[in-house]
């Protein structure tokens, strides 16, 4: 399964709006610790190694 | 005497003594204080619905300023159905390229080719003075055809008191004061109410604390019909974003976002504009083409509404119950769903077909509409100029991926047009037995297709509709003292079955007045029409 790089989120608005207002009240300290736990879980449920190895890519 | 606080761009109804000044106050079945877009599609509505109305306005036509440029679809469906809206897309300006910006590299290019069907573009520019002139020359129209709407200029309301079940208005004028009554008032007096205040109702919500440079430029030369917008803008002083949109009359619009602590003298300087405007005009060409500084200002925002739009005989519409920020185009554009949601409403109510309650479903309604504007413009602004180091962090992330990854390009967030209300839930609105296609589920706004040589919105009008599908032709039905108009498309064409019927053969629509979907079924049934009908003029179970 290949990396997909096109819009695959519903309603991004209110996803991003969710996003940010999960960072409400963290420290910079705690707000990067929250990222990678969030960018783990997310791994996670990827799974596949050739999509997480594409993404390490596409995110640089 | 009533003071002059602006200059005029177009003199629209010029103050004229009428001999009710010199009587006992006459009492009026509806008074809109307020000519601009929302009071003036009001009364045009109304007007043609055969209930006079009186419009008040301070000054004696369309102020300075372009002020509201972008006029959505919805607002010019609206304008059509008052036959308004011809004179607007053919002065209007359409465009399609929208071009996006980070520092100085540019981001990515969207096209919003239209889609076939729709008698309207999604949306025009547009100098909001000229949409108040083509509304009320339709005014001057239908009053040569009797229709009862009367325009008194420079009869400013400085006085009010709200009774039960009406309001008496001290009214100052060049001749001095006089006073009337109003069965309904209806405040469209814009972002500073003065009947808001003089009735001591809050309007609370969240500043944003921003400045914002309006320059209005008439270029000289060709300049491409773009929208270009950029976030944190290469140019010296140009604040967090800037955006330029071509409007009529080789207008230019152009938009910095200065930031919260600034000098408003300084900023206004002239010279200092010009010096802003050529950095950004010469930013791709790298000339600075022939211009000239036709309007110039500096706005704050604030997103926030009323509590409730209607209190007892006094009703609140466009900018005195809501006001969001500019991106998005939700202001005026929402101002008239309001009136268009008002009007049908207070006709029945006063020609005693409807109980006055169906008035707080105005209320209802367009606060809900309010409410997602509100949420829209502020999760732009919150895009669009990070609150935090971690939304910020976010924010540049999102940006730089959209450079690369088509992905990242719909999280980018420069304000998201202006589209339509739907009050699913609403208790206006009946069954969906057909289960359709859901752009057209009860309480979404009729959507348009093709249909015989023009549109099929303009079959519909402005009173309650049964529209049919295929089938056999429906009879009218009545109900309440409310009768039907039928439109009954005997061949669907392709587009009306992707947005009417989906894999259904046939179906029958009740539409009301203002084009919203009451209900659809899959065959016709009189009773079932005639519930809904009740149901939708507030006289349902």
């Amino acid at each position: 399964m290949p990396l997909n790089l096109d819009p695959n989120i519903t309603n991004p608005d209110e996803f991003y709006d969710e996003l940010i207002r999960a960072h409400e009240g963290l420290t910079k300290d705690q707000s990067d610790a929250y990222n990678a736990r969030l960018i783990l879980v997310l791994c996670n449920e990827i799974g596949d190694r050739d999509v997480l190895r594409a993404a390490l890519e596409a995110a640089k | 005497m009533v003071a002059v606080r602006y200059e005029t761009t177009f003199k629209l109804y010029p103050y004229e003594k009428v001999a009710a000044q010199d009587l006992p106050p006459a009492r009026h079945p509806v008074v809109i204080a307020g000519g601009g877009p929302v009071g003036l599609a009001l009364a045009l509505d109304l007007g043609q619905k055969g209930t006079p109305v009186l419009v008040l306005d301070d000054h004696d036509g369309a102020g300075q300023g372009s002020r509201a440029i972008c006029f959505a679809k919805r607002t010019l469906d609206v304008a059509n159905r008052l036959g308004a809206s011809g004179p607007m897309v053919e002065k209007g300006v359409v465009w399609n390229v929208g071009k996006v910006f980070h520092g100085d590299g540019k981001l990515f290019d969207f096209n919003l080719s239209p889609e076939d069907g729709h008698r309207n573009p999604a949306f025009i520019n547009l100098q909001q003075p000229y949409f108040e002139r083509y509304l009320v020359d339709a005014i001057r129209v239908a009053q040569a055809d009797g229709v009862p709407i009367e325009l008194r200029g420079r009869n400013q309301v400085s006085g009010l008191t709200v009774h039960d079940t009406y309001s008496t208005l001290d009214v100052d004028t060049p001749d001095g004061i006089y006073q009337i009554e109003a069965d309904y008032l209806i405040a469209c007096d814009g972002a500073r109410s003065p009947l808001r205040d003089m009735m001591g109702l809050s309007f609370d919500g969240r500043v944003f604390e921003d400045n914002f440079l309006i320059a209005d430029v008439k270029m000289k030369a060709d300049f491409p019909t773009e929208r270009w917008f950029w976030f944190e803008p290469p140019f010296e002083g140009a604040g967090q974003s800037a955006l330029l949109h071509k409007q009529p009359d080789d207008i230019w619009r152009i938009d910095f976002q200065l930031g919260w602590d600034i000098d408003r003298e300084k900023e206004l300087d002239p010279e200092r504009i010009r010096t802003r405007v050529d950095a950004m005009l010469s930013s791709q060409s790298g000339s600075i083409p022939d211009y000239e500084l036709e309007w110039t200002s500096i706005y704050t925002f604030q997103c926030r509404r009323m509590k409730t739009f209607r209190h007892g005989p006094v009703l609140f519409a466009g900018d005195s119950a809501h006001q969001v920020s500019p991106f998005g185009a939700r202001g005026a554009n929402s101002g008239v769903q309001d009136a268009d949601n008002l009007g049908w409403k207070l006709d029945l109510v006063l020609k005693g077909i409807a109980p006055e309650t169906l008035l707080d479903s105005y209320a209802t309604e367009r606060e809900h509409g309010a409410d997602e504007n509100i949420l829209n413009s502020s999760r732009a602004t919150d895009f669009m100029t990070p609150k935090t180091e971690v939304s910020r962090t976010f924010r540049d992330a999102v940006l730089t991926l959209a450079s690369k990854h088509p992905f990242a390009r719909p999280l980018v967030n420069s304000g998201r047009l202006s589209v339509p209300c739907s009050y699913d839930g609403f208790a206006l609105f009946g069954e969906d037995a057909l289960n359709g296609p859901p752009i057209s589920r009860p309480s979404a706004p009729c959507v348009d297709a093709s249909y015989q040589d023009g549109f099929l919105l303009d079959h519909l009008g402005g009173q309650f509709t049964i529209l049919a599908f295929g089938g056999p032709a429906p009879a009218s039905v009545s109900a309440e003292g409310v009768g039907t108009k039928i439109v009954h498309v005997t061949e669907p064409n392709e587009q009306m079955r992707a947005r009417y019927l989906g894999d259904a053969p046939q179906a029958i629509y009740l539409i009301r007045p203002d084009q919203h979907v009451v209900a659809r079924w899959p065959n016709y049934d009189a009773d079932a029409i005639k519930t809904a009908i009740k149901t939708a003029i507030g006289k349902g179970a």
